[in-house]
């Protein structure tokens, strides 16, 4: 029982409880389970080292899920717990799951100086523009004119974009992803674990029974060619079938042209998610559905800024770079007195 | 420089208090007063009174910082209710403190500041100091500080108004004048500080303080000097402590007894932040600290450092233990160990932020969601506070459980001599992770402390769920509502098995008779203090002062009925007394007083006194 499981003889069996899962049959969340299972045993990371914290809300039910170490803590916390397992034990690959109220909501606070604080822990938002565990009102990802249970009349709020969310706090990775594409999902989250740093996913998520359908004109079978543009590093923004369409600039805006055959590819894009200067990714997410398809993939990857954990504990084997402290020297000070009996 | 001992008048112990404008290094004069008792062989209680604002407008009222202290050669348990010598620096720091003055005591002026501007800043008509009737009230000394200074340091490089600001050194050699202080501390102090980044200063300083002790020396208004002889103390190597200080290295001390990283997380508050900033200069302890963006995050950054493996420990006070309390609910679900600092100060709201006041009692063991009691301990002085940041993290790591450690501003702020203990001697805490050769239970507790066994990530073959939802024995989520009964009980009973683990109540005094005080927190020294005084007198009257708070030594009920009246002085509406009332049913008087002060011992002397005279 003790022995270290090998990388190499991990599967995906490894990794799922005996637990009944509880979401509604055909919710979206089950497809995120089995690509996250379907991901760990190739990491090369041991099992017992995979811990998995949660907020609240029907996403964060996940780590029940999974045959690891896990922690389903409160409401939008998340990110502070992670936190504070990462930075006890920077050895371990700390999973955080959260949904759009738990992580935009209520813990909007708490991502956002994670993402700055730039954690080598990998964050899965689950967004299915809804409240699901509380029975369906509308969340900070939903549409403006949103008809919930608490909106009647449709929700007036203007909704927060994750991704965007992300860039304004510095996420060193950024990416999207959807529940209807396993390969995708796996391959993200693949690059989120190997990424040094706080790994932001947005994963499109349906909710079959507050919010059905919500990413369908997105992501729908029959659509998603057209109005879907996966990102790949290196190559030129295309999609439709075949690629067919384009993206290049045209001044500080992005502008989508046909390619008729034999047209010019030359002056596309092409996708740099490395990038220092924000603005390219800047202009990836805020590619909207009708005017724009909506990318998927990796909109940004920065390297090089140490992680929070490594500097906390790099600032302490400095101090002790000469030894450790001695608590009887501490104690007695440089002031102190002898009184004689 | 040692000064002469003819002409000294003995006395046991005597008060001083220091005011200015908050820019004026009283709390700095304060320190150095302090420090050079010390080595003078005193014992010795401060209290530092400053403003909410940094920096008020320089002569307001709201800008005047104070600090008192008493020193003596008898047992010094508060730093006195009324000074016998005030040193005021400006119009308005008069003012702020002169009411505390006794008739006959020392008033130390700087005439130099009592110009028109600053006589109306702090609302002044015309200077008190050309009344006749108040010039006779006190023994005034009116020193020209600024000028005196200024003359003194004629040959220093420094700028004129640099040497300007040495006046307040020039103020404590006079002082230290009068109280025949030795000045070494002081000198080996600014040599320490500036002598070699900023020698000029050191020079300065140095000789602004020489000078105001010679003026003395020179003075005819000087007369009187006073001698404070060495107090009786245990024989050891002492140092001065002052209470959030003592609270750093009791954790550091906890951890390394227990054998567990220390990490540390803390959203910066009034006056909890000298814990936060004292934890993050001790990195060659391995201490990490990590400055949350709220006390939320504080709280969740120490449950998962806990969950890891770590003692974690988190500071604040009132305000953020608001903050906190659905995060402890979690912590206590869990049964995970955390250390919950809560430096009290005035509330509800912002309050009263750089005043003491017991106000977080019943928030402590009360505010949480669902029935979630907690283990609840309070410091009773600043060196107290070494003791129970060890005995907290005992209790946390042995019961799996967050604990809540109530210090207070004034136990946090004020300082007193400590006989620094040996670290070979520091009681040891011996809890062990679970054994991944044998099959994890989550929650199967151990028979004695009903307490889970933790299993830390990172171990092939223990890996499990936690979680804020209800679970049964297995850690699996059981909404069954047996289960939750059970479970609700079985944490309530782990707590109060705690109380077993205790040494007996110690009483001051006789363990019946008329009346029993009985104290929390910081009020140990004013209670002690009122309390001695009468049994001096053939009183019957004893005290005890309660560490643990929750759950309550099994030991108290009977003390309790053993005196005619039980006496609850609490700086809060009566929080304790609820308590003991609701648990024991016995009839309580209570004693209150919310000013944002702490109890003088002579008010606490006559309530009690009228206590133990009416039948
Ligand atoms: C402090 C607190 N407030 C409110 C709730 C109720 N609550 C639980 S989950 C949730 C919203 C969850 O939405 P989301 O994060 O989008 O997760 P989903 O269920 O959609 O996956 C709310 C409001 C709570 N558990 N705690
Ligand atoms: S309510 Fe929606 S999100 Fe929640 S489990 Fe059901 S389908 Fe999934
Ligand atoms: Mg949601």
């Amino acid at each position: 029982m003790s022995t270290t499981t090998e990388e190499s003889t991990l599967t995906k069996k490894d990794f799922v409880t005996t637990n009944d899962v509880r979401w509604c049959p055909g919710c979206g969340d089950y497809a995120i389970l089995n690509a996250v299972q379907r991901t760990l045993p190739e990491l090369g990371v041991p099992k017992e080292k995979f811990v998995v914290v949660s907020g609240i809300g029907c996403s964060s039910r996940f780590p029940y899920y999974m045959n690891t170490y896990g922690f389903h803590t409160i409401h939008g916390r998340a990110p502070t717990v992670a936190t504070g397992v990462k930075v006890a034990n920077p050895d371990l690959s700390v999973w955080m799951i959260t949904g759009d109220g738990d992580g935009l909501s209520i813990g909007a606070n708490h991502l956002l100086h994670l993402l700055r604080r730039n954690l080598d822990i990998n964050v899965l938002l689950f967004n299915n523009r809804i409240y699901g565990l509380t029975k369906g009102q509308y969340s900070p990802t939903s549409e403006v004119g949103k008809k919930t249970k608490s909106t009647p009349a449709g929700s007036v709020d203007y909704p927060v974009n994750p991704l965007l969310f992300a860039l304004g706090s510095e996420a060193t990775f950024i990416a999207r992803t959807t529940d209807t594409d396993q390969k995708h999902m796996v391959e993200t989250f693949k690059a989120a674990q190997a990424h040094k740093g706080t790994s932001f996913v947005e994963v499109f998520q349906n909710c079959v029974i507050f919010n059905n359908k919500t990413f369908d004109s997105v992501t729908g079978r029959d659509v998603r060619n057209d109005q879907v543009m996966l990102l790949e590093e290196g190559k030129p923004l295309v999609y439709g079938d075949g690629g067919t369409k384009g993206i290049r600039l045209k001044g500080l805006n992005l502008e989508t042209v046909d390619l008729d055959e034999g047209s010019n590819t030359e002056d596309l894009l092409v996708h740099n998610p490395k990038d220092p200067n924000p603005a390219y990714a800047t202009l990836l997410a805020q590619m909207t559905f009708p005017t724009y398809p909506t990318p998927l993939g990796i909109l940004r990857q920065l390297e090089g800024r140490e992680t929070y954990e490594d500097s906390v504990v790099g600032q302490i084997q400095l101090a002790q770079a000469e030894g450790e402290g001695s608590l009887q020297e501490l104690l007695t000070g440089n002031n102190s007195w002898i009184v004689e009996s | 420089m040692s000064p002469s001992t003819d002409s000294f008048e003995e006395i046991e112990s005597a008060v001083v208090r220091f005011a200015g404008d908050s820019g004026d290094g009283m709390q700095t004069v304060g320190e150095r007063f302090t420090d050079s008792s010390a080595f003078a062989g005193n014992d010795i209680a401060t209290l530092p009174d400053f403003p909410a604002e940094i920096r008020a407008p320089a002569g307001t009222l709201a800008g005047v910082s104070g600090f008192q202290l008493q020193f003596g050669s008898r047992k010094i348990l508060t730093p006195g209710d009324e000074p016998d010598a005030l040193v005021a620096m400006n119009p308005a720091a008069l003012k702020a403190n002169i009411d505390d003055l006794p008739e006959g005591g020392m008033l130390v002026v700087n005439v130099d500041s009592f110009k028109k501007m600053n006589l109306s800043k702090a609302g002044y008509e015309k200077s008190p100091l050309e009344d006749e009737d108040f010039r006779k009230k006190y023994h005034l000394i009116e020193l020209d500080l600024t000028s005196l200074t200024k003359e003194a340091l004629k040959d220093s490089p420094l700028k004129p108004s640099d040497k300007a600001r040495c006046k307040n050194f020039f103020a404590l050699g006079f002082m230290y004048y009068v109280y025949g202080r030795p000045l070494e501390p002081t000198l080996k102090f600014f040599n320490e500080k500036w002598g070699e980044r900023l020698p000029d200063l050191a020079d300065a300083n140095s000789t602004a303080l020489r000078a105001g002790f010679n003026l003395g020396d020179t003075m005819e208004t000087a007369r009187n000097r006073y001698q404070v002889s060495k107090a009786p103390v245990q024989a050891g190597v002492y140092r001065k402590i002052a209470g959030n200080e003592a609270l750093v290295y009791g954790l550091v001390a906890g951890a390394k007894q227990a054998n567990r990283e220390l990490l540390y997380a803390g959203y910066p508050i009034t006056p909890a932040s000298p814990i936060l900033e004292g934890l993050s200069a001790l990195k060659k302890f391995g201490v990490k600290t990590l400055q949350a963006e709220d006390e939320i995050a504080a709280m969740g950054m120490a449950i998962g450092a806990s969950f890891a493996g770590d003692l974690s420990v988190v500071a604040t006070s009132g305000p953020g233990m608001c903050l906190k309390s659905e995060f402890i609910g979690l912590a206590s679900i869990t049964e995970l160990p955390v250390v919950i600092v809560d430096v009290q100060r005035g509330g509800p709201s912002t309050g009263l932020p750089t005043k003491t006041e017991q106000s977080d009692l019943l928030q402590s063991l009360y505010a949480r969601h669902g029935d979630c009691p907690l283990p609840v301990l309070a410091a009773h002085s600043p060196s107290d506070c070494f003791d129970c940041a060890i005995e907290a993290s005992r209790i946390a790591l042995t019961y799996m459980t967050p604990v809540i450690l109530l210090s207070d501003l004034y136990v946090a702020n004020g300082a007193e001599p400590w006989k620094i203990p040996n670290v070979s001697e520091l009681p040891e805490i011996k809890i062990k992770f679970a054994d991944p050769n044998q099959e994890l239970v989550v929650y199967k507790r151990d028979p004695q402390t009903l307490a889970r066994t933790q299993a830390i990530p990172g171990q092939a073959g223990l890996e499990h769920r936690i979680g804020g939802l209800e679970k049964s024995e297995d850690g699996g989520v059981s909404y069954d509502p047996e289960n939750h009964e059970k479970m609700t009980y079985l944490r309530a009973e782990k707590i109060n098995c705690i109380a077993k683990s205790y040494e007996p109540i110690s009483v001051q005094g006789e363990k019946s008779g008329k009346l029993l005080v009985i104290g929390w927190g910081g009020t140990y020294g004013a209670i002690s203090s009122a309390t001695k005084i009468l049994q001096d007198e053939g009183f019957s009257v004893s005290s005890l002062h309660l560490r643990h708070l929750n759950p309550l030594p099994n030991d108290l009920e009977s003390l309790l009925s053993s005196f005619e009246k039980v006496i609850v002085p609490e700086l809060n509406l009566g929080q304790l007394s609820t308590i003991l009332k609701a648990k024991y049913l016995c009839d309580i008087v209570s004693c209150n007083k919310v000013q944002g002060k702490p109890f003088k011992v002579a008010e606490l002397r006559e309530e009690f006194v009228k206590h133990l005279s009416a039948n």
